[in-house]
């Protein structure tokens, strides 16, 4: 494995491969049930923030903003969020008020906390709504460190002491509904009790409604959030979380901790802490826990998930073997991914994130069980770096969001869209990455994409294949 | 508008009233300005252009979407380089869906998101410096002719001087560079953005070249941001009745057109929000006079076509025009005369930007639909009531940071010409520097609301039952999920053209396609078992 040099070090970003930190925090904090999010800041940030989601889960995405003036931008926003407050209690009447802040009151130092503390004293003796803050800075990290920081904060906010309880804790990461739908699945078939937090299977993927609903239904209830501190232990899926942009938390020493981690060291919540359970190898790893957290052997459905998975394995490994391909997008899901590929005999030519943790070549270590050779690594990167690196590099297939299409198109070669945002097909909602059905799904859609692209390339029309 | 102000809608004034109930004392005084029961004879002010009230979930955006996002988004050949954290490029990355035709060099840059990404230490000790940097690697890149720069947020509470920077790297590329205090937090909506494109576009990149476009006559379309392929509907018809469009702000654009836009003939305005302030600098400078013209709607086209024709007093260009008009009327009547009958009666809304809202009215009258209510995301009064209230429309915090630029005749290109020209026309009744404003296009008791809200929308499509509502991605899925289809007017769905008359037939199959598809049979809507209350208009299917 080798850190991409590059010759020519830009400071630019050109074509991002990241999206900013208030909308990981977003996306988490609407696997809250009950919950309406609101970002401290201009109301852009809002508007941006759901047109993207929107675009992705096609879906209502509904996001409060403070709307800061350039007055308040000045003297601070304590008013702009108080009225805000009050109009979203009338309009929405939520469970839970989630907010995010942005770089603006970052910068200008708004401390929400005091916000939150104020707003309550203001109205003492009315009925209220939970508030759970994170701190999302956008000059700082990732989208996923927005995500990670947000479950962190649900798990700090709402977390509640007691008699330990015979439940799981599921932290999945940032997937997509019919990944958390699918791990919902797999717990019930163990028979155990869990919390999955967050959960938008529900409320980012809703079904027709036969009456108007202003907040969707499904998510994490708080008080199934309380719980969380009292479960017998956790599942986390990933290896960077909210690590992404370690290098500047460690100078301002302001390193935080994953859920998992804050659970275990706050409530002795015994943590498990493994890579997004990609291919065999990490969903092996996923359900042994499972064994061991249940006391119970691998439900028959899964075991031959498993079977036909491994059976699919052999029956295209024809197909996939030796075929080079680049990865991009959330470390996290790289490290999944790469894992998975290295299983089936596909090379890894290159992987490419924006975030940078400076993690994520160890961790693509720590997830293969190796130092696989040939693997480029360019952490803190761009679409315009991948561009110019993937052109002398020959690669059959990318893997990764529908940002990298405009590379594939001039390479002329499939894109299979995974993670987010993919915008540019139908059903972002439905794609899946985790468990032995979802490597499955995924297996299919690689396969057959290399069949495809090798029948149409082909002169002499092959129908058998 | 061909049936004007013929229908009476039922009087809405208990909507209004159950909307603004729920508001908390303060907000409903602020809102029931904002929302005005529509009465096309009478002079009714429309609070408009105000700051958003928190929490409400608006769908405006902000500063920066207006001025880098909107206006200067389309041009292929500036280098756009947003300064600040990432979020802001990335979003505002080709999701407009502008295109433009890059022509035989393939200049084109509007694929390519750049920015300074800065990071925590950049706000600590400021961007200024990985600014020039970012610049100069720019330059390096694609030896642009142009690049401009665009403040987010945290960039003008930190300080960084963009404009400084962009001079000195000016000196030190040898080309054009200029900044855009378009900070997120300035303004109310994206309205100030496109206020303060349109300054610094007319300060640093109109007037620089003063050659003559060969061609009798120059003009510019003003306003038009070749969403879905709209400009090249246009300049084909440009071409075809023998006129040289110098330059469109901004669709399919170039900046070297910009330079040169001063010298034309007269300045067509589309969306009167968003460039009107380029169209008047240029009269006081350059003595160019504008006119509104409107493309949406095939008689809308027509109409605006023979206007252009008029101006020029010239009976061979109005015979090409009539020969154009006569050829695609023909297909846009054999379409009406398939379509119409099963649009005919159903009820529209739309809430869109600053124009689209108003135009947009014209095609669904043209299938026989009819716009109930209708509002604009950030739009100022003068756009629902005419250009007559600018003297008369109140200045308040927000619009007073934006700069008014004090803009002095050029002895030198100013052309006396055009305003004898003017003079000599305005007297035979030829409009100029006027738009009327959506309301007096609109039927009575329709209601017409600004800066509308999710619970106001909710509460006119439980009333009304719409059979199509127009607005724009954010609301799409909340809309359908009442099974009401919604087109979005601002991206089209990823379809279009809709200007010009093959734009119109695009546009009336869409909604026949989108109001009588099968599929909402599957979604019985919430009021099913309730009374209508718009019996007269409502859509007997449901």
């Amino acid at each position: 494995m080798t850190a991409i040099k590059r010759d020519k070090p830009y400071s630019s970003t050109r074509n991002a491969c990241k999206l900013c930190t208030p909308l990981g925090a977003c996306v988490a904090f609407k696997g809250v049930k009950g919950c309406l999010p609101l970002i401290h800041g201009s109301q852009g940030c809002a508007t941006y923030i759901r047109r993207y989601m929107i675009s992705h889960y096609r879906e209502p995405v509904d996001i409060a903003s403070s709307s800061f003036s350039e007055d308040a931008a000045i003297f601070g926003g304590n008013q702009l969020f108080n009225t805000g407050i009050t109009n979203i209690r009338e309009q929405y009447n939520p469970e839970v008020i989630a907010i995010t802040s942005t770089c603006l009151s970052e910068t200008i130092g708004e401390d929400i906390p005091r916000l939150i503390h104020e707003y309550r004293s203001i109205h003492a003796g009315e009925e209220l709504p939970a508030f759970v803050n994170a701190s999302t800075p956008s000059y700082s990290g990732t989208h996923l460190d927005g995500f990670h920081e947000a479950v962190l904060a649900l798990v700090k906010t709402f977390g509640v002491e007691g008699p330990k309880e015979e439940i799981l804790n599921l932290f999945p990461g940032f997937v997509s509904p019919e990944d958390l739908r699918y791990l919902k699945d797999v717990l019930e078939d163990f028979g155990i009790g869990y919390i999955l937090l967050p959960d938008y299977s529900d409320s980012l993927d809703n079904p027709n409604w036969t009456e108007y609903t202003r907040i969707p239904e499904g998510g994490t209830s708080i008080t199934e959030i309380a719980r969380t501190a009292r479960a017998k232990a956790s599942i986390e899926f990933g290896s960077v979380f909210n690590r992404g942009n370690l290098p500047a938390k460690a100078e301002t020493r302001k390193h935080t901790l994953t859920a998992g981690e804050y659970l275990e060291k706050k409530h002795f919540v015994k943590n498990y802490s493994m890579p997004f359970p990609m291919g065999i190898k990490a969903t092996d790893r996923f359900f042994e826990t499972l064994e061991e957290i249940s006391g119970k052997p691998t439900p028959l459905r899964h075991k031959r998930e498993r079977g036909r998975l491994v059976d699919a394995y052999v029956d295209a490994h024809k197909i996939v073997f030796g075929k080079r391909a680049i990865v991009y997008g959330e470390e996290d899901l790289i490290i999944g991914l790469v894992g998975f590929l290295d299983e089936i005999g596909m090379d890894n030519i290159m992987v490419v994130s924006g975030a940078r943790s400076g993690l994520l070549e160890k961790k693509l270590e720590d997830a293969t069980g190796k130092s696989p050779s040939g693997i480029s690594v360019l952490d803190d990167g761009d679409f315009e770096t991948l561009r110019e690196t993937a052109e002398g590099m020959k690669p059959d297939i990318f893997i990764g969001s529908s940002k990298g299409y405009y590379i594939t198109r001039k390479l002329d070669i499939p894109l299979i869209r995974v993670g987010f945002p993919i915008h540019d097909r139908f059903g972002a909602q439905r794609v899946m990455h985790l468990g032995y059905k979802g490597t499955q799904q995924l297996f299919d859609r690689i396969v057959n994409a290399l069949m495809e692209y090798k029948q149409e390339k082909s002169n002499v029309g092959y129908k058998y294949m | 508008m061909s049936k004007k102000n013929k229908a009476i809608l039922p009087d809405p004034s208990e909507l209004k009233e159950e909307i603004l109930s729920k508001y908390p004392k303060k907000v409903a005084k602020k809102r029931a300005g904002s929302i005005v029961i529509n009465d096309p004879e009478e002079h009714q002010v429309q609070q408009s252009n105000v700051r958003t009230i928190p929490g409400i979930i608006t769908q405006r955006g902000c500063c920066y979407a207006g001025c880098k996002g909107v206006v200067l988004g389309p041009t292929r050949d500036i280098v756009n380089l947003t300064h600040g954290p990432i979020g802001c490029g990335f979003y505002s990355w080709l999701t407009r869906r502008n295109q433009t035709d890059a022509g035989a060099d393939g200049t084109n840059f509007i694929p390519y998101c750049f920015s300074t990404d800065m990071q925590d230490s950049n706000i600590v000790f400021g961007g200024e410096k990985k600014l020039a940097q970012a610049i100069r690697e720019a330059y390096e890149i694609f030896k642009p002719h142009a690049i401009s720069i665009f403040s987010t947020c945290p960039v003008g509470l930190i300080g960084d001087d963009i404009h400084t920077v962009a001079r000195t790297m000016k000196k030190e590329l040898g080309i054009n560079v200029f900044g855009f205090s378009c900070e997120g937090y300035k303004g109310v909506s994206q309205s100030a953005g496109h206020h303060i494109a349109n300054n610094r576009i007319f300060t640093d990149v109109v007037g620089l070249d003063d050659s003559v476009r060969p061609g009798k006559y120059r003009i510019n379309l003003l306003g038009e941001y070749n969403i879905g392929g709209d400009a090249f509907e246009l300049e084909n018809y440009f071409e075809e009745i023998g006129i040289t469009l110098v330059s469109t702000f901004s669709g399919n654009s170039s900046i070297l057109d910009f330079e040169n836009s001063h010298m034309v003939d007269l300045n067509m305005v589309m969306c009167h929000r968003s460039i009107n302030y380029i169209a008047e600098m240029m009269e006081k400078k350059y003595g160019v006079p504008w006119i509104k013209v409107n493309f949406i709607g095939a008689e809308a086209t027509a109409k605006s076509l023979r206007k252009i024709a008029e101006y020029f007093e010239d009976d061979e260009m109005m015979a090409k025009v009539e020969k154009l008009i006569r050829r695609e009327m023909q297909e846009v009547t054999d379409t009406l005369k398939d379509v119409k009958p099963r649009c005919e009666g159903k009820l529209a809304m739309m809430f869109v930007g600053g124009s689209r809202a108003h135009h947009y009215q014209e095609l669904f009258t043209e299938i026989g639909m009819q716009t109930v209510s209708a509002g604009y995301e950030f739009a100022h009064r003068d756009d629902y009531e005419g250009r007559k209230v600018l003297g008369s429309i109140k200045v308040d915090a927000d619009s007073r940071n934006i700069e008014e630029l004090e803009v002095e005749k050029d002895e030198k290109l100013f052309r006396k010409d055009l305003p004898e020209k003017k003079a000599k026309l305005e007297a035979k009744g030829y409009k100029f520097s006027d738009y009327e404003g959506m309301m007096p296009d609109m039927d009575k008791n329709s209601l017409v609301i600004d800066d509308i809200s999710h619970w106001e929308s909710e509460k006119l499509i439980e009333y009304y039952k719409p059979a199509i509502f127009c607005a724009g991605i954010k609301e799409k899925y909340v809309i359908q999920k009442y099974g009401i289809p919604l087109k979005q007017l601002h991206s089209y769905d990823y379809g279009g053209p809709f200007a010009g008359f093959k734009g119109a037939v695009n546009f009336y199959k869409e909604i026949d396609r989108m109001v009588n598809t099968r599929i909402w049979k599957l979604i019985p809507p919430p009021w099913k078992d309730q009374p209508e209350i718009v019996a007269k208009f409502a859509d007997a299917e449901y």
